[in-house]
């Protein structure tokens, strides 16, 4: 080296720096990875467009609408009957908690008032749809992260409830059991007592998922610190339901809103968790199942005797008027604002589904984090594919 | 990291539902039978139907096709006119698009549709899904009475 | 090799050969059939396959039967040629696994003075088969899945072999014949009815050698690299057909051979009081039906491992195996090694 000028050292030395910034620069391009649109963890058909460097995500962007059905739409050219069994379609694993809040907007724009008896079921139901739904999360939370039997225990103990609701409305799946004023027909004599001891099975199987999955410590060191939300944050991409309780925020539209149903008259918690991370938003969740048993107890205990359907005319008109009525779904706020014209089928509904809101985190919640943890964070956030698209 | 306990409740609980008999039903060995509410398939009771369309229209999905024409019938009474009444050429329900809502079976004013929780009709071919008045007509015999209600009820009016 | 004395070379070769054939796929059937089909049902409050046969049992020559139909696809952008070696590669080394595992006095293909060396050095065989797949595919999942499965190997390879050396170093001896003789004659404080199963002096190394052996495995806790929920299954996602059953095969055939080596090394292998190690017809008739009931129960342990927990992501469970395993497995050499002096 000796022989070179400085000026030619430089030049060398640029030279290498130049190159290596290049490599550097090939080296850390990264992959885009496709997660989706048909992939395990996004049950359904959700896309989400990673950038990868290694194994660590530079950004991803949830791509939606592949399941779009363009109910916000259809609902302008049905009747109110005929949307009420639409609507069981969104957050198909708790149909009667989407025909809920429809049903209530109707209502208050028909200033009826449906029975206490029938206010009574519906919270019955309300909260039995809530259980239907998140045993199977509890399950799948586990599947995701690679405890398969999880998932078959939720299944199994889901058909309990399941079979309870097709017993009294007739549908497992899709109830369609609410009607404006009211509710399709009382319950079958000897459902209360069946329905309590299904509730008894629930507790029993939210115990052994805590002891299978929520307290296995790969487990907890699997969700712990994954997919922190601060609360600030949630509140600002418009997170709610179990999400944003784990973030420690209290804020539940059970106990929050002025809806008529019963949940007042009965006695329970509102479960938070200050943590934000994926087992926090577990954890509350596995707490709101057993509550959700505990209000389906107490529900049963003090139904009152009545009538089930208020007056109402025969064929459906509302009167005109805009109605906006929001409820705690079990993935979160789930609201309509009703603009009716006064026909036999509304002018416009407006669908707010939780889940939309709560994937809408995942730009922001992906970034940095682990290929494996964005499992677990989308398993965590929860979403129901029809709930996002509708 | 792992510490034993949590880890072995776990094992403890895979195990001990192995001791314990599954719940599988060996499906078509074994039937469950569904409540009697089950929304199943739609019977037809021919001779209350008036053809007055108001299930056809009510469908969200517009899956019940009927025809019909007005004929005389012998009047009611003794010595009163011929009534005319609808009589039904063609009802058939095309399973394959029907989303078994209920809305059909609710609307009919004379109570000519009616629940029933049998639900082995599949078939190969989708087609074959369509079911006319004669098949609708058979499902009549596993229609089951109505339940008794639960205590505090209000008997509905009818 | 007492059974085939009269015989010509390559006329044992060829019966060893045979044999080895035959008892893979066997040994594959019998512990897919029993626990990923029965076990894992029943663990999940289900039934499992019921129709094939009398509960089920034939339902493996109808999925063997259904895998050999199918076609063989490979993707337009693969590299051909590794493509179909991976899967051949990765059951090769199945296929050797089970060359030196003695069932018997005189029932063993190889009776290498290297046993263990040599089970273990074929066992990382398959990490190349893997790595192979993974690259092959041409699908970025295939190859995170064969990355990940590589860097895991690898840092399991270490406690595997690290949990062995104290078996190694009791036995005082390499061959699996040897160990298996060791733990025969041992004896617990001068009690030497039942011999002396390694399990007894070497509980961490058996532990170790569990552990380590789930994550060669590649299962739950330790499978992110198939992680079906994530990858969807890894270096195997473009697998199909016949060469998606040897990835089976060479899987839990190896699961077969890591059970069967751990019921050798730390359970007695074949031997039970009562059997002439030397030979005769009887230790030969009724070990290897004692090596199977060893190494379903060891198999039922990792098994039911497997259906009970979620699984470590992969930086994690590489600091378990840097951090805990191998340190851990250092200690027990190290005690093993002092008490070998000692006594
Ligand atoms: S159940 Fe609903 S979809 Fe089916 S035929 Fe009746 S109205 Fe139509
Ligand atoms: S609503 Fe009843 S009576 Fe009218 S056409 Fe339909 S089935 Fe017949």
């Amino acid at each position: 080296m000796s022989m070179l000028t400085e000026h030619q050292q430089r030049a060398y030395i640029g030279g290498q720096a130049a190159e290596a910034r290049v490599n550097l620069e090939l080296e850390t391009d990264g992959m885009t990875l496709n997660i989706g649109p048909q992939h395990p963890a996004t049950h359904g058909t959700l896309r989400i467009i990673t950038r990868l460097d290694g194994e660590q995500v530079i950004s991803a962007e949830p791509v939606m609408g592949y399941m779009h059905r363009g109910y916000e739409k259809l609902t302008e050219v049905r009747t109110y009957p005929q949307i009420n069994t639409l609507i069981n379609r969104i957050d198909w694993l708790s149909s009667f908690a989407n025909e809920v809040p429809f049903i209530l907007a109707a209502e208050r724009l028909m200033e009826i008032e449906a029975p206490p008896r029938a206010q009574w079921i519906r919270t019955i139901f309300f909260e039995l749809s809530r259980i239907a739904n998140i045993t199977l999360f509890l399950g799948e939370m586990g599947v995701q992260l690679g405890a398969i039997t999880a998932v078959f225990y939720a299944f199994r103990d889901r058909e309990h409830v399941l079979n309870q609701i097709e017993a009294a409305t007739g549908g497992r799946f899709h109830p369609n059991y609410d009607r404006i004023g009211g509710l399709k027909e009382d319950l079958p004599k000897g459902w209360v007592a069946e329905t309590k001891s299904v509730m008894a099975k629930v507790r029993d199987f939210c115990d052994e998922m805590e002891t299978l999955v929520g307290t296995n410590e790969i487990f907890e060191t699997r969700t712990r610190g994954i997919g922190v939300i601060p609360v600030e944050v949630a509140l600002g991409y418009g997170l709610s339901g179990a999400n944003i309780r784990a973030s420690g925020l209290d804020w539940d539209l059970r106990r929050d809103s002025d809806t008529p149903l019963a949940w007042k008259e009965v006695d329970w918690k509102v479960w938070t968790h200050p943590d934000g991370d994926s087992f926090a938003r577990y954890w509350v969740r596995l707490q709101e199942t057993r509550e959700a048993t505990l209000i389906v107890d107490q529900l049963l205990d003090g139904l009152p005797a009545g009538p089930i359907m208020a007056k109402v005319p025969r064929i459906i008109k509302v009167p005109p008027g805009e109605a906006w009525v929001a409820t705690e779904n079990p993935l979160g706020e789930m609201g309509y604002y009703l603009v009716s014209k006064g026909d036999l089928g509304p002018f416009r509904v407006k669908i707010r589904t939780p889940s939309f809101n709560n994937i809408s985190i995942v730009p922001w919640v992906l970034k940095g984090v682990y290929v494996p943890d964005v499992i677990t964070i989308l398993a965590s956030l929860y979403f129901i594919l029809g709930d996002i698209d509708r | 990291m792992p510490e034993l306990p949590g880890l072995m409740k776990g094992l403890n609980v895979t195990l001990r539902t192995m001791l314990r008999p599954a719940v599988t039903t060996q499906y078509p060995h074994v039937k469950e039978a569904p409540p009697s509410r089950a929304r199943g398939v739609i019977a037809l009771k021919e001779e209350n139907c008036t053809v007055c369309m108001l299930c056809a229209r009510q469908c969200p999905v517009w899956c019940i096709y009927i025809e019909g024409h007005k004929t005389k019938a012998p009047p009611r009474r003794a010595g009163g006119k011929p009534r005319t009444v609808q009589l039904l050429d063609r009802f058939d329900i095309d399973y394959s698009l029907c989303m078994y809502c209920g809305i059909c079976v609710e609307v009919c004013p004379f109570d000519a549709l009616f629940w029933s929780p049998e639900y082995e009709y599949s078939e190969p071919h989708i087609a074959d899904l369509l079911h006319d008045k004669d098949r609708l007509g058979q499902w009549m015999e596993a229609v089951p009475e109505p339940e008794p209600l639960e205590a505090g009820a209000v008997a509905k009016k009818k | 090799m007492t059974l085939a004395l009269e015989l010509a070379y390559w006329q044992q070769l060829a019966i060893k050969v045979l044999a080895i054939l035959v008892i893979v796929p066997t040994a594959t059937a019998i512990i897919v059939q029993t626990f990923l089909f029965k076990m894992m049902a029943h663990m999940q409050s289900r039934l499992g396959p019921m129709e094939a046969g009398p509960h089920g049992t034939l339902q493996l020559m109808a999925d063997g039967a259904k895998f050999v139909q199918k076609e063989l696809l490979a993707p337009a952008r693969a590299d051909r040629r590794v493509f179909t070696l991976a899967p051949v590669v990765v059951l090769l080394s199945t296929f050797l696994l089970f060359v030196v595992i003695p069932a018997g006095p005189g029932i063993v293909a190889e009776n290498l003075d290297l046993g263990i060396f040599f089970a273990l050095a074929v066992s990382s065989i398959s990490v190349l088969g893997v790595l192979m797949a993974g690259w092959a595919s041409a699908n970025k999942y295939a190859l995170m899945g064969g990355l990940r499965a590589a860097g895991q190997l690898i840092a399991y390879e270490l406690p595997l072999v690290l949990a062995v050396v104290g078996v190694v170093i009791q036995a005082g001896d390499l061959s699996l014949q040897g160990i298996v003789r060791a733990q025969a004659e041992g004896e617990i404080f001068g009690f030497g009815l039942i011999g002396l199963p390694f399990v007894l002096t070497q509980f961490l190394g058996f532990a170790l050698f569990l552990i380590a052996t789930q994550a060669e495995l590649t299962q739950p806790p330790f499978d992110m690299p198939v992680a079906e929920s994530e990858l969807v299954a890894g270096f195997q996602v473009e697998y199909s057909g016949l060469q998606f059953l040897y990835f089976y095969l060479g899987e839990f055939g190896a699961a077969f051979a890591f059970s069967a080596l751990a019921a050798t090394m730390f359970l007695g292998g074949w031997w039970v009081p009562g059997l002439d190690l030397e030979g005769g017809l009887l230790a030969n008739v009724v070990g290897p039906v004692v090596l199977f009931a060893k190494t379903m129960a060891v198999a039922f342990v990792i098994f039911w491992i497997r259906f009970t927990y979620p699984r470590l992501r992969e930086d994690q469970l590489q600091s378990f195996a840097w951090k805990y395993l191998i340190p851990l497995s250092l200690v027990n050499i190290l005690v093993t090694g002092a008490f070998k002096v000692i006594f």
